[in-house]
């Protein structure tokens, strides 16, 4: 199991939509690495400053609720991954794109809407799971989270192909 | 205590439950399509395992960008088609019998009461509108239903949505699923099954049961589910016939899914049917719903009835119902896409081609297209289009462009005008006794 998370990106809006992460018109690629410089190309927030062009060193997307919303593309976490996150925070996320997440065998972690509040007023610099002491090392805090036994299942396999592989 | 549906449906697929809460369900149905399913065919390949669970059980389609519109596109095509063939998946639908998977599956009878259905893509959900639970899942749930059969789900709880009384005059399932996603809000169903109860839903027609399925995932729904009666028998009986004999028989049969009256919900929603009017969205959410009557200075560029949602037979008939000895507004462009090569061969037969290209629409071959900004129908930034699609968010149809989601007839409505239109004065008045 590789680590996860790093420094932090903090995207201050719910509803971020798979088109928003990674646009349609990218679909028509068949190798994931061509997915890497378009990663969150269309995504604007309102009152935030514009996105960076490079998401070199970024290893953690902090976000609100219903993350990834829309399409069942799985070009989202393949955008994501591609630019070397593999930890996305968020209050919730939508029901594909998560499972997209842990079956890739990344980690979508859910925390309570005020710890996700006080990470966009701290907005500390780093962002990391730890998966032994099952905590979000946020800076100096530390905040618990929960993954079911499954997610940690395919986590820990590397993904559902490696797990069903196994057992189906 | 009694089981829903979507409870019935998960306990006569269990293959697995490795850990408590987690089904993992064997498949009836893998629909595939040119998008989402290369990805999954060439890691098969890579891994030394290009094989199918079972090769009558997988349908294929291209219809994302069709006919494809440049290299990598046809590309797409190939490797879903050279796959299909390799593996004599019979069931696959290439140029010239292709259309929107959502409306030509279930069309061509791959959905059916009690099956569990998985796709590379959200909108699966629309096959839900046969009591099935049809999920959309991505490229690796995908790639190992392919493989072995199976898809692994959280058992999700069940909203109860209970449509009361008649949709009125000029009012439509769209406009139903509207306000279900208004209400609901756009994450308010994460995790969950809708399952479409009452009157109004009753009275719908298959294909206005898909409209309503259809949309369930833009409240974050896994599936949206109707109980199977007899208008589902009626749809299905050309495949169901030879099973079954008799259509009291194939009733009996698919009624058995229907859920239990002591079934248990999480919560149900209640909604007037027969209070509401003809709505659409504003904004970039689908939750962002309003009369179209309090839209009425929304001009637009381009008008596009088409899409899984409502690309359908009785779509066209009604928007060809507002149109028929109109033109639309100069500053209008009208894009028309029949969902399925039969809605395409219907429409002509009926002169409802005609009638759209009288009015100044262009026709289109079966393509999901436009609805997703991939062809046929890109907006450029600053355009605003009226569209039958699902999905408002901002550069869905194109970068900057901005999508209002409303029925058939309030996008035809709407292309005569030049701008958002209530439908409603351009419809004949209604029969007696008319069915909607």
């Amino acid at each position: 199991m590789k680590g996860f998370g790093g420094k932090a990106l903090y995207l201050d809006r719910s509803d971020i939509n798979t088109d928003e992460i990674i646009p349609a018109k990218y679909l028509t690629e068949i190798s994931k690495e061509a997915l890497a410089p378009h990663l969150f190309e269309d995504l604007r927030i309102e009152g935030s400053s514009p996105l960076p062009r490079s998401f070199r060193g970024i290893g953690t997307i902090v976000a609100r609720a219903n993350f990834g919303c829309g399409s069942s593309r799985e070009h989202a976490p393949w955008a994501l991954e591609e630019n070397g996150i593999r930890l996305v925070v968020a209050e919730s996320f939508a029901r594909i794109f998560r499972q997209n997440m842990f079956n890739g065998g990344m980690l979508a972690v859910e925390l309570p809407a005020r710890e996700i509040e006080r990470l966009f007023t701290e907005r500390p610099a780093t962002v990391t799971a730890d998966l032994e002491s099952m905590r979000i090392e946020a800076g100096e805090r530390q905040i618990p989270f929960e993954l079911s036994p499954f997610d940690r299942a395919l986590v820990e396999a590397g993904g559902w192909l490696a797990f069903a592989d196994g057992r189906y | 205590m009694g089981k829903t549906i979507t409870e019935k449906i998960f306990a006569a697929h269990l293959a697995d439950e490795p850990f408590p809460g987690t089904k993992v369900l064997r498949v009836d149905a893998v629909f595939c399509h040119e998008i989402t399913t290369p990805v999954a065919i060439n890691d098969l390949v890579a891994r030394g395992k290009d094989r199918v669970f079972d090769a009558s059980k997988i349908k294929v389609v291209i219809d994302h960008v069709s006919p494809a519109k440049d290299s990598k596109t046809a590309l797409q095509g190939k490797i879903l088609r050279d796959w299909a063939r390799r593996h004599e998946i019979r069931d696959f639908f290439d140029i010239g019998r292709n259309g929107v998977c959502h409306a030509l599956f279930p069309e061509k009878g791959f959905a059916r009461p009690g099956y569990v259905v998985v796709m590379g893509d959200s909108h699966t959900c629309t096959s839900g509108a046969f009591g099935a639970f049809a999920a959309g899942v991505g490229t690796t749930d995908l790639e190992v239903a392919i493989l072995k059969g199976v898809c692994a789900f959280r058992e999700p709880k069940t909203i109860r949505v209970e449509a009361k009384g008649r949709l009125p005059r000029g009012v439509f399932a769209k406009d139903l699923i509207l306000e279900i996603v208004r209400r609901l809000t756009t994450n308010g169903a994460t995790d969950r099954v809708i399952e479409f109860h009452g009157e109004a839903v009753k009275a719908l027609s298959m294909e206005g049961r898909m409209t309503l399925s259809n949309m369930a995932v833009e409240a974050g729904a896994t599936s949206g589910i109707v109980d199977p009666d007899d208008f589902t028998v009626d749809y299905l009986w050309p495949f169901a016939a030879e099973e079954y004999g008799s259509r009291a028989a194939a009733l009996a049969e698919f009624r058995r899914w229907c859920s239990d009256p002591d079934a248990v919900y999480e919560r149900t929603l209640e909604i007037d049917a027969s209070g509401l009017v003809p709505l659409s969205t504003f904004s970039y959410r689908p939750d962002q719903v309003g009369p179209v009557s309090d839209m009425k200075e929304v001009l637009v560029d381009q008008v596009y009835i088409g899409s899984c949602t409502n690309g359908r037979i009785e779509d066209l008939r009604v928007a060809a119902a507002v149109l028929k000895g109109r033109r639309i507004a100069d500053r209008v462009r009208g894009i028309v896409c029949p969902a399925t090569p039969e809605v395409f061969r219907k429409a002509m037969a009926e002169g409802l081609l005609d009638v759209f290209l009288r009015a100044g629409f262009c026709v289109t071959n079966p393509t999901c297209g436009a609805c997703l900004g991939m062809s046929n129908g890109v907006l450029a930034e600053g355009e605003v289009c009226a569209a039958t699609t699902n999905r408002n968010f901002n550069g869905r149809m194109g970068k900057g462009g901005m999508v209002h989601l409303v029925s058939p007839a309030t996008a035809a409505a709407t292309a005569v005008e030049g701008k958002l239109a209530d439908p409603r004065p351009y419809l004949p008045e209604e029969k007696k006794g008319a069915r909607r």
